[in-house]
C-alpha cells in the first residue's frame, strides 16, 4: 500500500516528496539569504543616494590616481574572481575536484587581493583625516556612508574568502560535493554584485575634476 | 534521498553553459565596466541623472551576474518567480522615499 501513496504525494508539485524548484534545500536557502541581504545593501545603498543627491556640496575627493584607478583595478580583479568561480563549479561538474579546488584558490587569492587594496584604499582616506563622523570637507554624512558601505561589502569579502576556502578544503579532501561548490558560487557572485553598484555609487559620482 | 537528491541537482544542470559563454559574460561586464569610468568623467549630467545612469548600466550588470554566473537563467521557472518579482517589489518600496531628496535642491532648507 505505502508504494501508490508514495508515488502519488511525488506526482504533485506542492504536495511534498518532490522538488518543488528543482534546486536542493542549501540552494534553495543561499538564494533566499541573498534575497534578505540584497535588501540590506539596498536600503543602505538608496540611504547613501538619498544625501548625495540632497548635499550640493558633497566632496569629490577621489582623484584619478590612485582611487578611481585602484577601484577600477579591484572591478576587474572581483570580476575576474567571479570568472575563476564559474568555472570551480564547471570543473567540479565534470566530476574534477583538483581542478575545482585549484579555482577556488585562484577566487580566494582574487578576494585576498580585493581586500588588500581596499584596505589602502581606507588608509589613505583615514590619512586624508576622512573619519565616521567628521573630514576635512565639512560633510560629516560623506564618511559615515562610505565606511558603512565598504565596510560592509568588505565585511562580506572577507567572510566569502573564509566561506570558499572551507569549501576548496572540503572539495579537495572529498567531504564536499558540487553542490557546495555551486552554492558558495551563488555566495561568491553576489559579493561581485553589490560591489558593481557601490563602485559606481560612492566612486564615480564622487571623483575630483582637478 | 540522497539519489533524489542528485537527481534534483541535475534536472537545472542540463542546460548548463560552457565557460565560452561565461568568458562572453565577463566581456561585457569589463566593457559596461568601462563605460562607467568614461562616464564618470564626463560633466554632461546632473547628480541626479549621472546616478540613473549608472544605475540602469549597473542594473544591466547585475542582470548578466545573476542571469548567467549565479545560473538563473537555468534554472525551473517556479525558482525565478520566487526570487525575482519579490526581490524587485521590495526594492521598489524601499525607493519611494528618494524623491524627497530633490526636496532640499529644489525648495531649499526651511
Amino acid at each position: 500500500m505505502p508504494e501508490a501513496k508514495v508515488e502519488a504525494v511525488a506526482a504533485t508539485v506542492w504536495g511534498g516528496g518532490t522538488f518543488p524548484f528543482a534546486v536542493g534545500h542549501k540552494k534553495l536557502g543561499m538564494w533566499l539569504f541573498l534575497l534578505s541581504d540584497s535588501l540590506t545593501f539596498c536600503a543602505l545603498l538608496i540611504g547613501y543616494s538619498y544625501v548625495r543627491v540632497a548635499n550640493p556640496n558633497w566632496p569629490t575627493p577621489f582623484h584619478l590616481w590612485p582611487s578611481i584607478a585602484m577601484a577600477t583595478l579591484m572591478t576587474l580583479i572581483l570580476l575576474s574572481s567571479s570568472l575563476t568561480m564559474v568555472m570551480a563549479v564547471t570543473a567540479s561538474q565534470r566530476g574534477d575536484r583538483g581542478g575545482a579546488a585549484r579555482y577556488l584558490l585562484l577566487t580566494i587569492l582574487g578576494g585576498l587581493a580585493f581586500i588588500v587594496l581596499h584596505a589602502n584604499e581606507w588608509l589613505g582616506l583615514i590619512g586624508e583625516g576622512v573619519r565616521l563622523w567628521e573630514n576635512p570637507w565639512n560633510v560629516p554624512l560623506f564618511g559615515a556612508t562610505f565606511f558603512a558601505l565598504t565596510g560592509l561589502h568588505m565585511l562580506h569579502v572577507a567572510s566569502g574568502v573564509v566561506y570558499l576556502g572551507v569549501v576548496a578544503a572540503g572539495v579537495r579532501r572529498g567531504r564536499m560535493g558540487h553542490e557546495d561548490v555551486e552554492v558558495s558560487g551563488l555566495y561568491w557572485h553576489f559579493v561581485d554584485l553589490v560591489w558593481m553598484f557601490i563602485f559606481p555609487m560612492v566612486y564615480l559620482l564622487s571623483v575630483s575634476m582637478k | 534521498m540522497n539519489d533524489e537528491h542528485q537527481a534534483a541537482g541535475s534536472l537545472a544542470e542540463h542546460a548548463a553553459p560552457g565557460n565560452r559563454l561565461y568568458l562572453l559574460v565577463w566581456f561585457y561586464l569589463l566593457a559596461i565596466t568601462a563605460l562607467e569610468v568614461v562616464l564618470g568623467y564626463m560633466h554632461i549630467f546632473s547628480t541626479a541623472v549621472m546616478l540613473a545612469v549608472l544605475m540602469l548600466l549597473s542594473v544591466v550588470k547585475a542582470g548578466l551576474i545573476v542571469a548567467y554566473f549565479m545560473h538563473l537563467r537555468f534554472e525551473k521557472r517556479s525558482l525565478v518567480l520566487s526570487l525575482v518579482p519579490a526581490g524587485v517589489l521590495v526594492m521598489a518600496l524601499l525607493l519611494a522615499f528618494f524623491p524627497d531628496s530633490f526636496r532640499v535642491l529644489e525648495l531649499g532648507v526651511r
